[in-house]
């Protein structure tokens, strides 16, 4: 039986562990081009504000690889020939398999404005772009980034770690408003302000202006000019799907999976950013750009392609980040709609944070601990956790788990209610300490 | 009985100073390294953290390093309880 997997992301290296737990002699096969292989990509905006180096990043020893056992190729596949179950290199040699894993990832979408391919522009999408920017940093005094979501903000932050002046530039009237609510948009934005970065809303980029070559400033949709010497963009991420759509497998946004994986071929499965995973809660194929998904999706699909037929339950989507200094977990159905600083979906997001059953929203804080919760006819729906985290975990368990919440449903949405000690009287009669 | 007081710092700080244990939340977990990276006497907790396996490591301080650092709240500490460790 011969494995290959195309991608070295998490996705990837998930599925050689699942493939490795259950079929010893197997061969695993690994392809990609990225120069670096595997390493941790949320991990860049850690090593962009200095909080560790770039070494750090790569979680994995040889021999860690070693005892996984498999062959790694770097080597960019440039056709999938279902016909002849092989794929082909780019040198033009073919290699056949038995399974195929699709694990190609996504990659930032560009930024479509006149001046995009200046010497100054970046993204933060590899370890090379983190680099980049720390090179030009060290140069630069002023930086502007657009963009929503986590990365945008990554980017913001890491460039005032490093000592530039930072314009944030926000289409809308608040930041990452698909998901977070105003007041906690508000809490996010006044304390980027108090750090020092200068905040501009209802701001669209319409032309990079360069000079030899260079950014040198940028010309708003409203007529406003600003001088710098950097702009930096996060505004989505598309799949890397070219791959599949060429050999005519079933693609929508990313390439369409079923529960166990499956693309519309038997013998391809694809995993982590490029696949749109079925959802039997919702009956529709989401996107879900978050680290763990792509982990739990990959290794699905090894236990799937070593004949284990395992369905892949979505858990529930969360994700732990820090914005603006502010630890913050979304957990569950949240938001909604639209960001007009996003084509699509993000880095670190899920579509299912804005599928909106009905629902009453609860919330209570203070200063910069706040909790907001989605409370259900029987269960708990969603809630977003703003800076202390003790409840984060019970919340996580008990949205995760459905658990019926009726012995607390009242007092939650009781007025004044102290939220917090509503939830935790409640996990405690849950989970009783002797 | 009220269960308030795990809020106050106070009652954490004893929890951490009593015998205990790091334990990860590996779904939280992006392996990043930070925790890895300011251990100081070089335990690779990021490891720990991909199994999902406590770091029952006798040489490890308990010093709370990895657990301040960690930007995700993947790690917390929790007593070990030789009484309950069997029950579980």
């Amino acid at each position: 039986m011969r494995h290959i997997i195309i991608g070295t992301g998490v996705a990837a290296l998930a599925a050689v562990e699942s493939i490795r737990s259950v079929e010893r002699g197997a061969e695993v096969i690994l392809l990609g081009d990225d120069p670096y292989g595997f390493y941790s990509r949320p991990g860049l905006a850690y090593f962009l504000s200095g909080e560790l180096t770039d070494k750090a990043l790569f979680p994995k020893t040889r021999e860690d690889y070693r005892r996984l056992g498999f062959t790694y190729r770097k080597a960019r596949v440039t056709k999938i020939l279902r016909d002849d179950t092989s794929v082909q290199l780019e040198d033009g040699s073919l290699l056949t398999y038995d399974r195929l894993l699709l694990a190609t990832g996504a990659f930032a979408t560009p930024l479509a404005v006149p001046g995009s391919t200046l010497q100054g522009v970046v993204k933060l999408d590899h370890l090379n772009d983190a680099r980049n920017i720390l090179k030009l940093a060290k140069r630069g005094r002023t930086a502007v980034v657009v963009g929503g979501g986590i990365t945008a903000l990554e980017l913001a932050e890491g460039l005032l770690a490093r000592g530039m002046s930072v314009h944030y530039l926000l289409r809308g009237n608040r930041y990452w408003s698909n998901v977070l609510d105003e007041q906690e948009s508000r809490i996010i934005e006044a304390r980027l302000q108090e750090e020092g970065i200068t905040l501009h809303f209802h701001s669209e980029l319409q032309e990079i202006i360069g000079r030899s070559g260079r950014v040198n400033s940028v010309r708003l949709k409203n007529g406003k000019t600003l001088k710098c010497d950097l702009l930096a963009y996060a505004i989505g991420i598309q799949p890397r799907a070219d791959l599949a759509r060429e050999a005519g497998l079933n693609v929508e946004r990313g390439i369409l999976v079923d529960e166990f994986m499956q693309t519309n071929d038997p013998n391809i499965c694809a995993a982590g950013d490029v696949a749109q995973v079925y959802d039997r809660i919702s009956g529709r194929s989401v996107l879900d750009s978050l680290w763990n998904a792509a982990r739990e999706q990959g290794y699905a699909a090894g236990l799937n392609m070593a004949g284990r037929g395992t369905p892949y339950v979505k858990s529930m989507p969360f994700n732990v980040t820090r914005l603006a200094g502010l630890t913050t977990t979304i957990i569950g159905a949240v938001g909604h709609g639209r960001d007009d600083d996003l084509v699509g979906i993000a880095r670190g997001d899920s579509e299912t944070w804005r599928e909106l059953p009905n629902a009453i929203v609860a919330q209570s804080g203070f200063d910069v601990n706040r909790v907001r919760i989605l409370v259900g006819e029987k269960k708990l729906i969603g809630a977003v956790v703003m800076g202390d985290q003790t409840l984060s975990v019970p919340l996580q368990t008990i949205i995760a788990k459905q658990i019926d919440i009726l012995a607390m449903r009242d007092k939650l949405l009781a007025q004044n209610a102290k939220i917090s000690d509503v939830i935790v009287d409640f996990w405690s009669n849950l989970n009783p300490v002797n | 009985m009220s269960f308030l007081h795990i809020f106050k710092k106070s009652a954490k700080k004893r929890a951490t100073l009593a015998q205990g244990q790091v334990v990860p939340d590996s779904s939280r977990c992006v392996q990043c390294g930070i925790c890895t990276y300011n251990c100081p006497i070089e335990i690779d907790v990021r490891a720990y953290a991909w199994r999902g396996e406590a770091i029952h490591r006798s040489e490890c301080l308990t010093c709370g390093e990895c657990v301040a650092r960690c930007p995700r709240g993947v790690l917390r500490f929790e007593r070990t309880d030789l009484f309950r460790a069997a029950a579980k």
